[in-house]
């Protein structure tokens, strides 16, 4: 009886992840679809643990309540600026998982050479190395770690050895009996690598990576699938796998960059030398009382935020300029760059948890193009998405990076703490334009100051 | 091998529906997109427990079933409550006045 109906489950479960990625597309339906998301993995624990070969439950009981007992707080007591760094951790565990069942089925000896052993070598691979690489970018994001990229002369070789080493590893325990040592070698690689995979990764590239990341995990879960030969987690992973290859796809685009460049590009320590070259070149600065009115007389401000924000935990200090500003009657809008921040999306997490609405979150394209018919351009945290040099200069090295137009507006403001570079290491041409004035400060006290005048003067 | 056959059919097509589901995902809820993805291949949590639950398990298939089962399930329960907690904020206060 019960054989008849577990395959039932599984399918609904599976039906159940389709629609909750299908119901993410709009964020009228999106929490309908985290709530058929749950119900999809429920039934599949529940079809699970139902199985007649599952006979011990005690300690799948326990693992179920830590496990819970930890992941519950940690989603709820993390702030929200550190998003980034929960999704990287909570990949790492994901990976792990994979990564130690993998190893158990390996070790009970009974997984045949061939397709299924080839199987688990990429499940085992991937699981452990994005384990690592998870912890890496998680202790980067939470600045465990410098942010800056890590190289060392001949890195990408290094680096490419070690996976290679691990994929003849992984190869010849698919075609021969290997011996003892080899499974624990290859694992040690496949660790090994993860590390020096996002050791040279710098901040702003961590959109990308954490993005690759998820893919990993996802087709790690459905290499387990083939070794189980369970349907349910071939769906499941590999709709885990194209969420985060899409994602990643549409992070490099935004950056004008391959997929290589990101992992073996090492991109800051090349530019840093054409930074170094750039004299002082005079700016124009304000004050916070210039800065608020100026933005009293504006009729269109567009705010363009990045990861200074978020570092500044401003968010909440720009909702309430924001709300100053539309009580006189100014169109204010939010112009969001796909790469703005550590992670994709990151800066509309921010934004709504300010109680923004989030239809005046505008991304790069719809937006783009109200640039000229703006009076100010009011740039937050953000450097290198705003730098039109990437539109003029064919020697520059983010010539060709879309960017968001912010020079086009009439006036052009741009909260900084000091005149430095951003991740790029390229001297920004914005900030020495005509119509360009540098507020300097820290995020939040800067936009509290013009929101303390804007209220003043009212 | 016709099994494995057929699971790589049902990989490839999972993998081109989800590509085109996500394809359709508006930027505006990219990082809630990439941890309620996240959530799901917490799945990894089938295989742990059917690694854990079974008969004359080894001891060492034991450990690593039940350290499996933990990160899977921190994975599913932090994977779906944060990316709800993300989705409450997104709110729809006033019509576009476009």
């Amino acid at each position: 009886m019960i054989e008849n109906v577990l395959p039932a489950i599984y399918l609904l479960a599976s039906v159940g992840f389709i629609l909750a990625v299908k119901w993410m597309n709009n964020p009228a339906t999106a929490r309908r679809g985290v709530i058929i998301g749950e119900i999809g993995m429920l039934l599949a624990v529940i079809g699970t643990l139902l199985r007649p070969e599952v006979v011990e439950y005690r300690w799948i009981l326990i693992g179920l309540g830590i496990g819970s007992a930890i992941g519950a707080p940690l989603a709820y007591l993390m702030p929200m600026t550190a998003v980034p760094q929960l999704t990287a951790l909570s990949h790492a565990f994901g990976a792990m998982a994979s990564a130690l069942i993998g190893t158990a089925e390996f070790y009970k000896g009974v997984i045949p050479l061939g397709f299924p052993m080839g199987a688990l070598v990429v499940e085992t691979l991937l699981g452990f190395l994005t384990t690592t690489a998870s912890i890496i970018a998680f202790a980067k994001l939470q600045e465990l770690m410098p942010t800056r990229p890590m190289t060392y002369k001949g890195q990408n070789v290094v680096s490419l050895s070690v996976l290679t080493a691990a994929i003849v590893i992984g190869g010849w325990m698919v075609a021969a009996p290997a011996p003892a040592w080899a499974y624990p070698a290859f694992v040690a690689l496949a660790l090994l690598f993860g590390i020096m995979l996002v050791m040279p990764i710098g901040g702003a590239d961590m959109p990308t990576v954490i993005a690759l990341l998820n893919s990993y995990a996802g087709v790690a879960a459905a290499a387990m699938g083939f070794v189980l030969n369970n349907r349910l987690l071939i769906i499941a992973g590999a709709l885990n796998g194209s969420a985060g290859l899409i994602l990643s796809i549409i992070m490099c685009k935004a950056m004008n960059r391959s997929f290589t460049n990101v992992l073996f590009g090492a991109f800051g320590q090349i530019t840093a030398a054409v930074a170094g070259t750039t004299a002082q070149r005079p700016v124009r600065s304000a004050n916070p009382d210039e800065a608020a009115s100026i933005l009293d007389s504006a009729r269109s401000v567009i705010v363009i935020p990045g990861y200074g924000m978020a570092v500044a935990q401003a968010q909440h200090k720009i909702r309430e300029l924001y709300d100053a500003l539309t009580k006189r009657g100014i169109d204010v809008k939010f112009a969001i760059h796909p790469v703005a921040g550590r992670m994709p999306g990151h800066m509309n997490v921010l934004l709504a948890e300010a109680d923004i609405p989030y239809d005046k979150l505008l991304e790069m394209d719809e937006i783009n193009g109200d640039f000229p018919n703006t009076d100010v351009a009011l740039v937050i945290g953000a450097n290198d998405v705003v730098n039109p040099l990437a539109r003029t200069d064919k020697t520059s090295p983010i010539y060709g990076t879309p960017i968001l137009d912010a020079d086009r507006a009439r006036t052009v403001m741009v909260i900084k703490r000091s005149m430095s570079p951003g991740f790029a290491g390229i001297d920004n041409e914005l900030y020495y334009m005509n119509n360009t004035l540098m507020l300097f400060g820290d995020a939040k006290n800067f936009v509290a100051g013009i929101v303390k005048e804007l209220a003043g003067s009212h | 091998m016709q099994s494995y056959e057929f699971g790589l059919y049902v990989f490839m097509l999972a993998a081109f529906l989800g590509f085109e589901l996500c394809k359709r995902v508006s930027p505006l809820l990219h990082t809630p997109l990439m941890s309620l993805s996240n959530a799901i291949s917490a799945i990894a949590v089938v295989g742990a427990i059917l690694i854990s639950g079974e008969k004359d398990a080894s001891t060492l298939t034991r450990a690593l079933g039940f350290v499996a089962v933990v990160c899977a399930t921190l994975n599913v329960v932090a994977g779906y409550l944060i990316t709800d907690r993300m989705l409450r904020m997104f709110r729809k206060r006033e019509p576009d006045k476009k």
